[in-house]
C-alpha cells in the first residue's frame, strides 16, 4: 500500500506568540519553527502502518517557503520514503491548501492519506475533511487507532461523547489525534540518510490551482488580558470564595 | 435568506450546545433546526421548543459523516447559512460541507459582529481573528461557550425530509464515559484535574468535589494521557473549550494549550503547591498547598457553609 502524509511547518507549540502591535499578524521572525505536532503523529501512524507490513511506499507532501523542506527533512529522518514540497511564500487558505493537496492524491493514488487533525497556528482543522469530500473519499476524523482489516481500515475516534470505532473502506482519508501514538526522535544515522532520500521541490502554480483568498483577515488581535492573581491563606477562605461564587450565579 | 443549524444530540436527547447556538445567531436570520438520526424525534420535539426557531427538519436514518453530508448538501441551497456547534460532529462535518460547496468555512467562532463579520481564536486562544466573509453563501462552526442558551417555550413546526442512502463507514463499537455530571462544553461549573493526582483513583477526589457542586468534570492533557480520565473530559486547543461562571483548577500549573480551553472561564481557582505555577498567577483565588489535604477540608467547609 501508499501511504500519503500531509504535514505543515509551524510555529513551536510551545512558543508564547506575540501579536504584532499594527495588527497584522502574529510574529513569526526569530521564533522557533517545527513540524506540527499533529503532524507527527500523522507521520509516525504512517512509518507504523509501513512497518507492520501495510506501507510499502510513504511518501509526505508539505505546502510552503523553502524553509519547510526542514519539516519534510524530518519526516523522512522518521522514515517516510520520499518528500514533495509545494514551494509558496503565501498564506493560504485551508480551502486552496486542500485542493492542491487533492491534485497530489490524484497524481499519487496513495490507498491512505493521514493528515494531523489540525494546526496549532490556525487551529482550523479543515484540512483532512476538506480532502475526502474533493478526493470523494471516506474519512475518518481525529484517531486514536488505525488498524488495517483485508481493504478496510478500523479507525478509534476520539469524540464529545467519549470515543467510536468505524471502519471504512480502503481508499481513505484519517486525521491523527494526539493519542494515536508516540512519534519517535530520529536517530542520528536516520537524520543523515533522511538528506540523501528524493524530495522534490515543485512550485505551486504548477498545480493550476485558484489560490484566491475567500477571505479578508481584517485583524490580528491579542486576547483581553485577566487581571493578575490573588492568593487565599486558607481553605476556609477559599470555601467562603467558593460559596460565594456559586451564590451569584444566575439560575441556568 | 436564513439560517440552517445542524443539531447535536446524544442518546436521544438535543444537546444544549445547540440552544446557544440558536441563540448566536438568532440576528442572522430565520433559523431552521436540522436533527439527523434514529429515532430523532425527541430531540426535534427539544429544538422545536427554542425561541427563534421557524421549523425543525428531521431525517430519519444514523447519522454518520457520508449520510450527513449527502443530506445537508441538498438542504444547503436553500439557506445562507450553515452553522453547527464546533463540537465533534460540527468540526468533522463542516469543512467537508464547506468544500463540496467550494466555499470557505469559517469556524470556532466566539463573536458574530454582523451578517458576516466573525472573530475566531487561532494559536490556542493566544490571537483572534477578525474576518470578513463575503461570500454568498456561509459555512460555520460556533463555540456555544461563548454563547448563552436560547429560552425556550416556542412551538415551531417539524417536518420529515428525505434520507439518502447508507453509508460506507459502518460503526463498530462505542466506549462512552458513564458519568451523570453536567455537559463539559456547557456547565457553569467545571472542577478540573491535573496530572498531580498521580491516579485514576485519586483523579476520584475531583468527581467527589465536582458532585459537591454539581459541577462538570476536566482534565489535562497529561492527566488523560496518564490514563487518570477518559479523554472526552480533556480540556484545552485540542480537547473541549469551556467557559464557566467558575473553573476550579486543582493540582494542573497551567500548560499554554490548557489555558487555551479555558480563556472564557469568568473566575477561576487554582489549587497548587507551587505558587510560580502559570495557573495560580491568574486565578482570582488560589490556595498553595497539598490538594490531597486541601480537598477533604474544602468539601467539608463547603457541607458547614451549606453550599447546595
Amino acid at each position: 500500500m501508499k501511504i500519503l502524509v500531509a504535514i505543515k511547518r509551524v510555529v513551536d507549540h510551545n512558543v508564547r506568540i506575540r501579536v504584532r502591535p499594527d495588527g497584522s499578524g502574529v510574529e513569526t521572525q526569530g521564533v522557533r519553527i517545527s513540524m506540527n505536532p499533529f503532524c507527527k503523529h500523522a507521520v509516525e501512524a504512517a512509518v507504523q502502518l509501513g512497518e507492520a507490513g501495510h506501507g510499502d511506499e510513504i511518501v509526505v507532501v508539505s505546502i510552503g517557503p523553502k524553509a519547510a523542506t526542514d519539516v519534510i527533512l524530518t519526516a523522512l529522518a522518521m522514515g517516510a520514503h520520499r518528500g514533495i514540497l509545494i514551494e509558496t511564500d503565501t498564506d493560504l487558505e485551508t480551502l486552496a491548501i486542500a485542493k492542491l493537496l487533492a491534485k497530489v492524491v490524484a497524481e499519487e493514488s496513495p490507498d491512505i492519506v493521514l493528515l494531523g487533525k489540525q494546526a496549532v497556528d490556525d487551529d482550523s482543522n479543515h484540512v483532512g475533511q476538506m480532502l475526502a469530500a474533493l478526493t470523494n473519499r471516506p474519512q475518518a476524523t481525529f484517531a486514536s487507532e488505525i488498524k488495517v482489516v483485508g481493504q478496510q481500515l478500523e479507525v478509534t475516534r476520539e469524540i464529545d461523547s467519549g470515543r467510536e470505532t468505524i471502519a471504512i473502506p480502503l481508499p481513505a482519508i484519517v486525521t491523527a489525534d494526539l493519542r494515536l501514538n508516540t512519534p519517535r526522535n530520529a536517530a542520528l544515522p536516520m537524520v543523515m540518510k533522511a538528506r540523501s532520500k528524493p524530495l522534490a521541490i515543485r512550485p505551486v502554480a504548477e498545480f493550476g490551482v485558484d489560490l484566491t483568498p475567500r477571505l479578508t483577515v481584517e485583524k490580528i488581535s491579542p486576547p483581553p488580558e485577566r487581571v493578575a492573581g490573588k492568593t487565599v491563606g486558607s481553605v476556609p477562605e477559599l470555601a467562603a470564595y467558593i460559596a460565594g461564587e456559586v451564590s451569584q450565579m444566575e439560575a441556568l | 435568506m436564513s439560517v440552517l443549524i445542524i443539531a447535536d444530540h446524544d442518546l436521544g436527547k438535543l444537546s444544549p450546545a445547540t440552544a446557544r447556538i440558536v441563540h448566536a445567531v438568532a440576528e442572522l436570520g430565520p433559523i431552521d433546526v436540522l436533527v439527523v438520526g434514529e429515532n430523532a424525534q425527541n430531540v426535534a420535539s427539544d429544538a422545536a421548543q427554542l425561541a427563534g426557531v421557524q421549523k425543525v427538519l428531521v431525517a430519519e436514518t444514523a447519522s454518520t459523516t457520508d449520510t450527513d453530508l449527502a443530506i445537508i448538501e441538498t438542504l444547503a441551497q436553500s439557506y445562507r447559512y450553515v452553522v453547527q456547534s464546533a463540537g465533534s460532529v460540527g468540526r468533522d462535518r463542516m469543512p467537508a460541507l464547506a468544500a463540496r460547496l467550494d466555499l470557505m468555512p469559517v469556524t470556532d467562532i466566539i463573536e458574530i459582529l454582523g451578517p458576516n463579520r466573525f472573530v475566531r481564536p487561532i494559536y490556542a486562544g493566544n490571537a483572534l481573528q477578525t474576518i470578513t466573509d463575503n461570500q454568498p453563501r456561509h459555512i460555520l462552526t460556533v463555540r456555544a461557550s461563548a454563547f448563552r442558551a436560547a429560552a425556550t417555550g416556542n412551538a415551531a413546526t417539524i417536518e420529515t425530509v428525505e434520507s439518502p442512502t447508507a453509508s460506507v463507514a459502518r460503526l463498530i463499537a462505542t466506549h462512552r464515559t458513564e458519568s451523570d455530571t453536567p455537559d463539559l462544553s456547557t456547565a457553569q461549573i467545571v472542577v478540573g484535574g491535573g496530572i498531580a493526582l498521580g491516579s485514576a483513583e485519586n483523579f476520584q477526589l475531583i468527581e467527589r468535589l465536582a458532585k459537591k457542586l454539581n459541577a462538570a468534570i476536566g482534565a489535562t492533557r497529561a492527566a488523560v494521557d496518564a490514563g487518570y480520565a477518559p479523554n472526552d473530559w480533556q480540556v484545552g486547543q485540542t480537547g473541549k473549550i469551556i467557559a464557566p461562571d467558575l473553573y476550579i483548577a486543582i493540582g494542573i500549573s497551567g500548560a499554554l494549550q490548557h489555558l487555551a480551553g479555558i480563556q472564557g472561564a469568568k473566575k477561576i481557582v487554582a489549587i497548587n503547591s507551587d505558587p510560580e505555577a502559570p495557573l495560580v498567577k491568574l486565578a482570582d483565588a488560589a490556595l498553595i498547598g497539598d490538594l490531597f489535604e486541601i480537598i477533604p477540608q474544602l468539601i467539608d467547609e463547603l457541607d458547614k457553609a451549606g453550599v447546595r
